[in-house]
């Protein structure tokens, strides 16, 4: 690894902490950004000469600080600017600098960052944009390619969430516990959008890419707040969900269902970390709708073939997590359990008054024809399917129906001679 | 004699490597491992999960108290560790000179090892 590389991985792993504390300081989202590429420009120039600062972090928060203010005299007075000299004598002052960083602050600082992109009045995408905008530093070209859209709409789209962010009461005191305990909910759920973002639907590196900036954000967020069984829940669900992610699709790009992946292709480091954050979860017996997801993909990951897998465990579940946070979708969920367990007509029955409320839903549909399709009533299964096809996402869901219906159409053609 | 090699390193800033240079770092590292293992001065290689998976047990008081995460909150994280069987302290740091040029950043501590008990469980080639 080359030198630059190291630092950019430096730069980058600074960079939520940095733009917090700057943030903090500021009170202003632009000027933290500007003031930590400041930051990071000198550091490109200054580390390989004199070597990485002790604390890379302490270091760019300062750097970054005092180019933002001498920013503000110029712009202010039209006066010179200081020498550089000013704050080359970055040894001493970093020292100083580390003892004030309060180490209570910092945790606050990366919180209220990840806390703003999740504003209510920003549409869900704009909130995954804007977090891997400031918090990741993706690029918008980067950005822009993992959501499918162009580079100018996507500038556009992160531009437009800044100035409402602005305009936004953006709270600076440091929170009591309970607000805490909300925003890092709040913040949970967005990194988990980030994760769906690309995990729906899994096309290529930029996609990819998303599900691994999650998984870097709530690893991040775990390392903040050690002692929260949603946190590890949420980091573990992640985890053993992108371990599947080379077994997902094959070499046509179509989607691979669980039962027929290839598990030697699960990557079992991620599997382990998974596993291990569930177990550390449990022992402190406050159940959450993550930590039951991630259950649920852990009896999934451990099942060596398809037939091993824990259905009624699985069933119990989804049981636990319709109690604790009822929603359609998670009955769908649970259907396809007790659609192994007890049979299609049990899991149609199931699923059949979620009708209404799921009208939309390529999953229910699929999942629908799919009963259908096991019981022999054709006819039925085939306008599941067709009505998943309009309501898939992406190609490759569609392409994935459509081979249900090609298969069906083979059927019940005539057979020649 | 056999010395125990720590890895320490900014746990954030390798876990922000991106893959290709994660694999990069490790197609180096093997390479190192290989000529060791050939001369059979190579024991137990083991990299470690992120501290985020690491559970505690204080013993400062009793019952013991089990905390999430590392013992300690310090800069720079113990991710890893080698056993090696080398002549000396020479020998050892030669290694881990080795092992840094495959791996920069952080630092290894090299540490005799006291006392060492190969893996015992049915089956484990130890």
């Amino acid at each position: 690894m080359t030198e630059v590389t190291w630092i950019k991985a430096a730069l980058t792993a600074a960079r939520p902490q940095a733009i917090g504390a700057l943030l903090r300081y500021f009170r202003d989202l632009d000027t933290a950004e500007e003031a930590f590429q400041e930051a990071c420009l000198r550091a490109l120039k200054s580390w390989p000469q004199n070597g990485p600062p002790r604390d890379a972090t302490a270091w760019l928060i300062f750097v970054g600080r005092n180019a933002a203010l001498d920013g503000m005299r110029r712009r202010g007075k039209h006066e010179p600017l200081p020498p550089d000299e000013a704050i080359s004598d970055i040894d001493d002052a970093e020292a100083v600098l580390a003892e004030r960083l309060d180490g209570s602050h910092y945790r606050d600082d990366v919180l209220r960052l990840l806390f703003i992109c999740c504003h209510p009045e920003l549409p869900n995408t704009q909130q995954i944009a804007l977090a891997l905008r400031i918090v990741s530093g993706l690029s918008v070209r980067q950005i822009a390619r993992a959501f499918l859209v162009g580079e100018a709409a996507m500038e556009q789209r992160i531009t437009r969430a800044k100035a409402r962010i602005a305009q936004a009461d953006v709270p600076f005191e440091t929170p009591g516990a309970p607000e805490r305990g909300e925003r890092l909910a709040v913040v949970a759920a967005m990194v988990y959008l980030v994760f769906n973002e690309g995990y729906s639907t899994g096309e290529g590196s930029a996609r990819a890419q998303l599900c691994e900036e999650a998984i870097r954000l709530a690893r991040l967020l775990l390392r903040l707040f050690q002692t929260e069984p949603e946190i590890m829940g949420l980091t573990a669900l992640m985890l053993l969900q992108h371990a599947r992610a080379a077994a997902r699709l094959d070499a046509a790009g179509e989607i691979v269902l669980l039962e027929d992946q290839d598990r030697s292709l699960w990557d079992g480091k991620l599997i382990a970390e998974g596993l291990a954050l569930i177990d550390k979860a449990v022992r402190h017996r406050r159940p959450g709708p993550y930590q039951i997801q991630a259950a649920v993909a852990a009896l999934h990951a451990r099942a060596a073939r398809p037939e091993e897998t824990d259905w009624p465990q699985i069933d119990a579940l989804y049981a636990a997590l319709e109690r604790l946070q009822p929603s359609p979708v998670v009955t769908l969920n649970r259907a396809v359990a007790v659609g192994k367990l007890h049979g299609p007509a049990a899991a149609l029955d199931m699923i059949e008054p979620l009708a209404p409320r799921l009208s939309g839903y390529f999953h229910f549909f699929g999942a629908k024809g799919a009963f259908l399709l096991q019981l022999g009533r054709k006819g039925e299964a085939r306008a599941a399917f067709d009505q998943a096809i309009a309501l898939a996402n992406t190609p490759a869901e569609a392409a994935h129906i459509r081979r249900h219906l090609d298969r069906l159409a083979q059927e019940s053609a005539p057979t020649p001679g | 004699m056999l010395y125990a090699i720590l890895c320490y390193n900014e746990e954030d800033v390798v876990w922000s490597w991106s893959q290709e240079e994660d694999a990069a770092v490790m197609a180096r590292l093997g390479v190192v491992h290989d000529r060791l293992t050939k001369a059979g001065k190579l024991g137990p290689a083991v990299r470690l999960l992120p501290t985020t998976a690491a559970t505690t047990l204080r013993k400062t008081q009793d019952p013991p108290l089990v905390i999430d995460g590392p013992f300690a909150e310090t800069k720079e994280q113990l991710l890893g560790f080698y056993v090696i069987d080398v002549a000396d302290l020479n020998e050892a740091l030669d290694v881990a000179r080795e092992l840094a040029a495959a791996n920069p950043g952080g630092a290894y501590e090299v540490r005799p090892v006291a006392l060492y008990n190969a893996d015992r469980r049915a089956g484990a080639g130890g």
